[in-house]
């Protein structure tokens, strides 16, 4: 047995060693945020974060995941009420399809966590590794930018705001 | 620098700080009209000549326009700045004559008497003929002019003092253009020009004494590059199959040999120049390296059996079929790998180095080809791993696919790369 923590939450999973983050998600835990797009690291539709770091969980071993912290978007927001980032995707109708959408989004939250406004060029260079085939990459660029600018609006809110 | 690096150096630059070295160097005139150098023939061979030097490597922002500068550069004694050789008359070198230029590549002094740091690899370019370095100012001359200044250098003393490069030189500096072995014929004689000269490969692939000048009793020996090791290219190389001209042909015109590997890190930069240049060059460099490495060594070490005394530390042998097997193994295993092979772990440099360095930039970084080409490709694993696991999954790596003993001091080394994020 591997006890991960996904989303906060610690979940035992009776799994080899050597299995995927991605099929103890999606097979054991009935989580199916994360996509398997090509199992090779190639696509991106599989990623989490692991520690704050986006991974691909198709080619991360449960093995090495003990005592860290895994979050999905699973762990961003529920329709009724999403994450920033799953926010703006939705305003800025950045899906097509939307195979490739979870991966990008929690790749997009690793990074709104570390920098909160970077340029367009960070916002490229950063989501390189993943891949849309319908072709939306320009409204993902303009939904990650529209998350870091409610994220930082939320930020700068006084903490009082809600009591008064 | 070591504190008796130091020490020596303060002595000598005492010794001769008083003398100008540069004293027979005066300003020259300013270009004549630009119609001079628009013969285009001169200005299309200074392009390739620019390509074989990687000179837009250096002197260009990841983020900036070709040529401009300001590029940093890390050296063991502090930062510089790469300059801008825009033809700028205010920030490039808009304002140099032929032979300013000409000065500046054969003894490292630019106008005013300014010495240059041999971070500019002038001690290589000496060796080149008055007619290469005419070309290549022809065509630096006619590029985009980009006002641009680099910031300030911020290197410690003594090093921050460019009179103290006087001493350098004259410790260092071998000045002369390359003299032709009669003994080789000419394919050889255009490589060992092209390498020893304008390829500058020493300036990586041999190792640096303190006071940051190439140990020549030890010529490509190895080295070392932005945080890289830069292989051996003598009869130390860590390849266990033996180079030959033509698969050393094929790495540095198409970035990889199935032999060996895939270019990456500060290679990469070489071999995308080494893919524009004329074919009968890169023939030459790849004649001329495959010489020397094959130079009095040719029986290699038979390969040791993989079960060797090795430890195999904690879990890397799960890591390895969780992470990596589904294309490292895919032959072996009818794995899902559709886009080309790989090249196979026991073969690759970065594997069987004496250095762990590459193979740790490797997996967190990845193998990518640039945007919209095809070329070999590995996902970057940063963030998959601790320190510990990361260490763990490469001595597995080593002990089953290496000919040569563990790499000693690979926590340490998976430490300082994983916390200093140095990426390229």
């Amino acid at each position: 047995m591997i006890e991960l923590d996904i989303n906060g939450t610690k979940r035992s999973v009776d799994a080899e060693a050597d299995t995927p983050l991605l099929y103890v998600l999606r097979d054991h835990l009935a989580m199916n945020g994360a996509k398997f797009g090509c199992g090779l690291g190639q696509c991106g539709a599989c990623t989490v974060m692991v520690d704050g770091e986006a991974v691909f969980s198709c080619m991360t071993p449960v093995s090495v995941l003990a005592g860290r912290k895994i979050r999905t978007i699973e762990g961003l927001g529920t329709v009724e009420q999403p994450g920033a980032l799953q926010r703006a995707f939705i305003d800025e109708q950045a899906a097509q399809c939307g195979y490739c959408i979870a991966g990008m989004i929690m790749r997009a939250q690793a990074l709104l966590e570390k920098n909160s406004s970077p340029s367009d060029a960070e916002i490229r260079r950063h989501m390189m590794p993943n891949l849309c085939r319908c072709g939306t990459h320009m409204r993902i660029v303009k939904a990650v930018r529209r998350a870091a600018q409610t994220m930082r609006a939320e930020a700068d809110k006084p903490k009082s705001a809600g009591q008064t | 620098m070591t504190a008796r690096g130091v020490a020596s150096f303060l002595i000598l630059a005492a010794g001769v700080a008083a003398t100008s070295w540069a004293a027979d160097v005066a300003p020259t005139a300013k270009p004549a009209a630009d119609q001079s150098m628009a013969d285009s023939t001169l200005i299309a061979r200074g392009a390739e000549l620019a390509a074989i030097g990687n000179c837009a490597s250096c002197h260009t922002h990841p983020e900036g326009k070709s040529f401009a500068g300001g590029r940093p550069i890390k050296t063991p004694f502090g930062t510089l700045y790469s300059t801008n050789i825009t033809p700028d008359n205010e920030t490039g070198i808009g304002k140099w004559s032929a032979e300013d230029f000409l000065r500046a590549m054969h003894d490292g002094v630019a106008p005013g008497r300014r010495n240059l740091y041999p971070a500019f690899p002038y001690d290589h370019f000496t060796r080149l003929t008055d007619n290469d370095v005419e070309a290549i100012y022809a065509f630096v001359m006619t590029r985009e002019p980009v006002r641009l200044t680099a910031p300030p250098n911020q290197l410690a003393f003594p090093m921050n003092l460019r009179s103290a490069l006087s001493v350098w030189k004259v410790l260092f500096l071998e000045r002369g253009a390359y003299r032709p072995d009669p003994q080789q014929d000419a394919e050889w004689n255009r490589g060992a020009y092209l390498v020893e000269g304008l390829g500058h490969c020493g300036a990586c692939h041999t190792p640096r004494n303190a006071m940051g000048a190439e140990e020549h009793t030890r010529d490509f020996d190895g080295g070392q590059s932005e945080g890289w090791d830069a292989p051996a290219l003598n009869s130390s190389s860590p390849a266990p199959s033996a180079w030959t001209a033509e698969q050393l042909y094929a790495y540095l015109r198409q970035g990889r040999d199935e032999n060996h590997g895939t270019a990456v890190g500060p290679m990469k930069p070489v071999v995308d120049n080494l893919s524009q240049v004329p074919e009968s060059d890169v023939r030459a460099i790849a004649r001329y390296v495959a010489w020397r490495m094959n130079r009095g060594q040719l029986v290699r070490v038979a390969a040791t059996s993989s079960d060797s005394a090795q430890t195999v530390i904690g879990d890397g042998e799960a890591i390895f079929r969780g992470a990596c097997a589904s294309c490292h193994e895919a032959e072996a295993s009818g794995g899902p790998i559709r886009s080309g092979r790989t090249v196979p772990l026991s073969l690759t440099t970065s594997v069987n180095a004496p250095d762990a360095r590459n193979a740790i930039h490797i997996v967190l970084e990845g193998i990518w080809p640039d945007a919209g080409e095809k070329g070999a490709f590995m996902p970057p694993f940063e963030g998959a791993f601790t320190e510990q696991q990361l260490a763990a999954l490469l001595g597995y790596v080593r002990s089953r696919y290496a000919r040569g003993p563990a790499w000693s001091d690979l926590p340490k080394q998976v430490r300082a790369i994983m916390h200093t994020g140095q990426k390229q």
